[in-house]
């Protein structure tokens, strides 16, 4: 009796924390963003909310959010369109229960297929924008899903590659396996995997430069065009915890997670600080690069990240054998 | 060393033709121009904690110095849209005890402009024959409601302590006209005085030497030039 109170205690405290982590690290990575990208273009971003350097302004908006009307098309299929910001944003929070952040049982739930698993669920993420772009009753949003779809096909399969190198490199799918076995010298030897899933895991968010999908400029936001108040905070919310996830994974598949100095108690910091790290490359490519046009994206998938996504794994496969 | 705009076309042509740059260098660039520029001070300014560093000549708003204005109307109708209002009177100023007839003069009533027509073109202080109306600076005088944005001559006049001193001429200018006119003037005058001074000298006779030589050596060059001209 005692050891199942102890258990469900456990359960329930390791869920608190991920939700905990889920709620908070997104919104620092947006609040990144607006600084980061301000002072970039030469701006200082957001400086009344909250009084020092605007740190609330990200609160402001959602409280600015919630108020507002949530408007459904009179065309719209009602139930879909109202569904797909929770299938935008659930998938990251499902995945984020198998990711180790630390050493040992760090980690929400330990899942022998625990690679598998999250990149399975990052797909169902992409399917809430697509979910939005069909039921919105909008040729914008049409066109926007229609862009995605084709965006999902053309990247999942490099991300895919990428990851199953780094899995016939550590010969498991369970992420703190993985981990577990990361030598320092696996940095040169998966540095094009890295590339490959950073680079197709961004196009997967509709991150900038890969954004075709919502390109604000040319179809208005895209599958986001008809929605308002907080489906619409969802989204946003979405494409954060996103790269948060995205970021993630990649520090834990490719930069040795919490592999660093005093590993053993201050794991979990390397892995927060890592995926920190990434995520401002995140920003930082948004505010440098141009929009690819949508053939460039499609070229840039299938003759770039394709055949280096299958060069890594001969590389891999090669000096396993060896 | 030889830099780019030193090369003949041709062989920045080929250069390029040729792809010598690494592909990628110019992802790497850009790159590399965001991260310098996020370690610079930002361009823009915290406004209404920080006052803004207006241009010497900054176009704010239109002041009137009323004392100047004879109204003559020129600005309200070379105005495009309309937006000046004048009200006058005329009142008749007495003979001078000296002689002459009554004469009348105009009163300003009313002066006001219409921000909210207004279009800052500048043509009526272009036109304005007395600098009566003037740039100034101030920008902050936002309203509520669209109809607070006609001013009267009160703050039109208050705006003017505002407008900055004209800009300096260059150490070699020419004299304004104004300056020119009435030095020209004054030099007029003074010559001719000490013409006087040297013809009563002259008739007199046995002048004090002092005097003599400070009226030759001031004065000769100018007074010969000129009084004989005349005479």
């Amino acid at each position: 009796m005692d050891g199942t109170a102890h258990w469900w205690l456990e359960v329930a405290l390791r869920l608190v924390v991920i939700l905990g982590f889920f709620l908070v690290v997104p919104l620092l990575v947006g609040q990144m963003e607006h600084k980061a990208m301000a002072h970039m273009q030469g701006r200082l971003g957001p400086m009344r909310a909250g009084g020092f350097h605007g740190w609330a302004q990200l609160i402001a908006d959602g409280v600015k959010f919630a108020q507002k009307e949530s408007v459904v098309p009179a065309a719209a299929d009602r139930l879909v369109f109202q569904l797909a910001p929770a299938v935008a944003l659930l998938p990251y929070l499902v995945a984020l229960v198998v990711v180790p952040i630390g050493p040992g049982t760090q980690v929400g739930v330990e899942l022998d297929l625990g690679l598998f698993f999250v990149l399975a669920v990052m797909g169902v993420g992409v399917l809430g924008t697509l979910m939005g772009g069909w039921a919105s009753a909008n040729k914008y949003s049409l066109l926007g899903g229609i862009r995605t779809a084709a965006q999902l096909m053309a990247y999942e399969l490099p991300m895919l590659l990428s990851a199953a190198s780094v899995a016939m490199a550590a010969g498991t799918l369970s992420l703190s396996a993985i981990v577990d076995k990361w030598q320092w010298w696996w940095l040169p030897w998966q540095l094009i995997g890295a590339f490959v899933f950073f680079t197709s895991g961004l196009a997967e968010l509709q991150r900038p430069p890969f954004d075709m999908p919502v390109a604000d400029s040319e179809i208005i936001f895209g599958p986001y065009t008809e929605y308002t108040g907080l489906r619409f905070a969802f989204f946003l919310l979405a494409e954060y915890a996103g790269i948060v996830l995205l970021c993630l994974l990649t520090s834990v598949l490719f930069l040795g997670g919490w592999h660093g100095p005093f590993s053993a108690h201050l794991g979990w910091l390397w892995t927060v600080l890592k995926t920190l790290v990434l995520s401002f490359v995140v920003i930082w490519l948004r505010v440098s690069y141009p929009r690819l046009r949508e053939d460039q994206l499609q070229r840039f998938a299938w003759t770039a990240l394709i055949p280096l996504a299958l060069a890594q794994l001969a590389i891999t496969g090669v000096v396993r054998v060896l | 060393v030889t830099t780019e705009s030193e090369q003949p076309a041709h062989e920045k042509g080929q250069q390029r033709g040729s792809g010598r740059e690494l592909p990628g260098v110019g992802l790497v660039k850009g790159l590399a121009t965001t991260l310098k520029t996020m370690t610079k001070h930002a361009h823009t300014v915290q406004y209404p904690d920080q006052a803004p560093e207006l241009a010497p000549r900054t176009r704010g708003v239109i002041a009137l110095l009323e004392e100047n204005c004879t109204v003559c109307m020129l600005c309200a109708r070379e105005c495009p849209d309309w937006c000046i209002y004048i009200d006058s009177h005329k009142e008749t100023v007495p003979a001078p005890p000296s002689g002459g007839r009554e004469r009348t003069r105009n009163v300003l009533d009313r002066f006001a402009i219409d921000f909210s027509l207004c279009m800052y073109c500048g043509i009526c202080i272009e036109v304005c024959p007395f600098d009566a109306l003037e740039w100034s600076p101030e920008f902050e005088y936002a309203e509520f409601d669209i109809k607070d944005l006609l001013h009267e001559r009160d703050r039109l006049r208050e705006w003017f302590w505002t407008v900055p001193a004209p800009v300096a001429l260059d150490p070699a200018a020419q004299d304004p006209k104004e300056i020119a006119q009435a030095q020209k003037v004054a030099d007029k005058r003074l010559t001719a005085q000490k013409a006087a001074e040297i013809v009563a000298l002259a008739d007199g006779g046995d002048a004090p030497a002092d005097v003599n030589r400070e009226a030759s050596g001031e004065a000769d060059t100018e007074a010969d030039g000129r009084t004989d001209g005349d005479g």
